[in-house]
């Protein structure tokens, strides 16, 4: 009898350590401002797998408040380039009841499935969302790109 | 048992005594940084103004800009709304010109870094917004052809100094414009394109001159720099660096559960985007929607971007190329103010609708809908405390 009382309070001590842990853990570690924060891939399959999407600054840094361009790559999943894709652009921050502050348009094929999209601009910090609907001879795709300032 | 509740205290004390300390994180000591004005770069070159930073285009400017010669009946002045003693605005709800205006005179500190010009951003270019109040009826209710004509017989030297010679005015009318009254419509229409083209030179050049004195007008440094600069630099705030404990509640709340910053962010406190915030309309001024009806303004402007009588090439109108057209978001969105200043020239918003920043403050907590379109606003619950400590941090960018 005596035992089983010794084992479940060494349980329970046990288990209240662990809560104890957690606790401390969890509520010491670095807080970011985004829990679970969306994805932010920079390459991704498009939505219905047609096509493999890159989305990078051309600059290579993102620079709130200033228009930039940005670089769309698009490849098959076999490698090849993507060419005379037309791409429509829109977006915004899925948090406030916004779109985007400007309208990016994509103004030139740099070769190499690359496009050129310019106006992009992040007036905020925070989630932007950028939705591209691409069609091209291969048929007609969506994808959408996470960033977060 | 005992050890347990022991070890939670314990617990508790570490934990504490780790967020003691240093009364701000790191992730808001950044925001803090972002927000200082030792983080505003100087104003970029306008390279569709080739006399922007012409020294004696700003003098000329400067002139222009104090003249009450540069209106219809030599009353008014650009300076008779934006007073330079009073952060280049005038305490009033709406301005007055020539006429009553329906909206309120924005100050100008740091305005040449704008992208958009106006509550709404129907001008493009710093030097093409000098040229609307010089022909609104409301405002200084001139004409471009009396303008060209009034600059050649006062000023004629010192123009011709910095932008070359003057055209030909021996039969060119002295009052006509596409904007004026009926007659100067008609003259306007009756002169050939070259005249026009002439006219529509000086005019341009009268804004490019002002323009250029405008970029000298700054932000100054404020008891809020001081304390960030302090902050970021881990220096002891000495003097009126020290911020109490009030103002340093409304800085959080500021950058943090009142979501200020994401607007009102960068060292001039604003993000140069329209926002509807739900602001109500003034009754009995004519309807005004804001940002929506700008669109078509600014891209019919023959002063904008795109325009004959800009200088340099187009890269510089990414602005105008990539301009939101058309989305319900635009609908009663106004221009984000600097909040630099702003306590110290009350009344507030697009038309003043409101007379104090506790009633700023309250509008934003209560977050009510916009009449038209959607309030990009979402209510917060804020205590009186938390609402007063909004507005003494607000005037640490004041003092
Ligand atoms: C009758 C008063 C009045 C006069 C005169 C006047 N302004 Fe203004 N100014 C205003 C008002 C009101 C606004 C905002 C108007 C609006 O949004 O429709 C404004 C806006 C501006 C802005 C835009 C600031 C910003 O942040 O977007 C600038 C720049 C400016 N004025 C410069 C001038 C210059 C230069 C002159 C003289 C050529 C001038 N103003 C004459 C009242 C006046
Ligand atoms: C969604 C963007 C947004 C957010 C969030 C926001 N503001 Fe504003 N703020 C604006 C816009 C836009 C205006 C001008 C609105 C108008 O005139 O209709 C403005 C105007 C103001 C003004 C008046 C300034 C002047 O010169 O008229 C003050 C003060 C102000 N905001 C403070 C705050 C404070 C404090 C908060 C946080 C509680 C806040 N704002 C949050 C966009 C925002």
């Amino acid at each position: 009898m005596a035992s089983i009382w010794r084992y479940l309070l060494a349980g329970f001590g046990l288990a209240a350590l662990l809560v104890g842990i957690l606790a401390v853990v969890y509520l010491t570690a670095p807080r970011s401002s985004h829990p679970a924060g969306p994805d932010v891939s920079r390459t991704k399959n498009t939505d219905n797998g047609l096509f493999v999407a890159s989305f990078l600054p051309e600059r290579g840094v993102v620079r709130q408040g200033q228009l930039q361009s940005w670089l769309l790559t698009l490849k098959t999943k076999s490698g090849t380039p993507v060419e005379g894709a037309a791409i429509t652009i829109s977006g915004g921050m899925p948090l406030h009841s916004h779109g985007l502050p400007t309208s990016p348009q994509a103004t030139d094929y740099l070769g190499d499935g690359r496009y050129r999209i310019e106006g992009v601009k992040f007036t905020m910090s925070g989630w932007w969302q950028l939705h591209f609907a691409i069609s091209a001879n291969a048929g007609s795709d969506t994808v959408l790109f996470n960033v977060v300032l | 048992m005992r050890w347990l509740s022991r070890f939670l205290a314990m617990m508790v004390a570490v934990m504490l005594a780790g967020c003691g300390e240093p009364d701000f994180s790191d992730a808001e000591k950044k925001t803090i940084a972002s927000l200082a004005l030792s983080s505003l770069p100087p104003p970029k070159p306008d390279t569709t103004n080739r006399f922007a930073d012409v020294p004696a285009a700003a003098a000329l400017g400067s002139t222009l800009f104090f003249d009450q010669g540069m209106s219809r009946d030599g009353t008014v002045s650009c300076s008779t709304c934006h007073k330079i003693d009073r952060q280049f605005q005038d305490d009033l709800p709406q301005a007055v010109g020539v006429g009553h205006t329906n909206r309120r005179t924005m100050p100008l500190a740091g305005v040449a870094r704008d992208p958009w010009f106006f509550w709404d951003g129907r001008r493009d270019s710093l030097w093409a917004q000098a040229l609307t109040p010089l022909e609104n009826p409301l405002e200084q209710a001139g004409n471009r052809a009396a303008y060209a004509h009034y600059i050649k017989a006062r000023f004629g030297e010192r123009y011709e100094r910095i932008f070359g010679p003057l055209p030909d005015f021996s039969d060119m009318p002295s009052n006509a414009s596409p904007l004026g009254n009926d007659a100067e419509k008609a003259v306007w229409d009756a002169m050939s394109g070259v005249q026009r083209d002439a006219i529509n030179g000086v005019f341009a050049n009268i804004g490019k001159a002002i323009a250029a004195f405008e970029r000298s007008i700054e932000p100054a440094p404020t008891r809020f720099d001081r304390f960030a600069m302090d902050l970021v630099t881990g220096a002891e705030p000495k003097g009126d660096a020290v911020f109490s404990k009030e103002e340093i509640l409304g800085l959080k709340l500021f950058i943090g559960k009142a979501n200020c910053v994401t607007c009102h962010n960068g060292p001039r406190f604003t993000d140069n985007g329209f926002h509807n915030t739900g602001v109500p309309p003034v009754a009995g001024l004519p309807p005004d929607r804001g940002r929506i009806d700008a669109v078509r303004q600014v891209e019919a402007d023959p002063f904008n971007c795109f325009g004959a009588y800009r200088d340099g090439d187009a890269t510089a109108c990414g602005e105008l190329r990539f301009m939101v057209k058309d989305a319900p978001q635009l609908i009663r969105a106004y221009k984000t103010p600097s909040l630099r200043g702003a306590a110290t020239r009350p009344p507030y918003m697009h038309a003043g609708q409101f007379s104090s920043l506790d009633e700023v403050v309250a509008h934003y907590a209560k977050a009510a809908p916009s009449v038209e379109g959607t309030s990009e606003i979402h209510p917060l619950e804020l205590s009186d405390h938390e609402r007063a400590a909004l507005v003494a941090f607000l005037k640490t960018l004041s003092e």
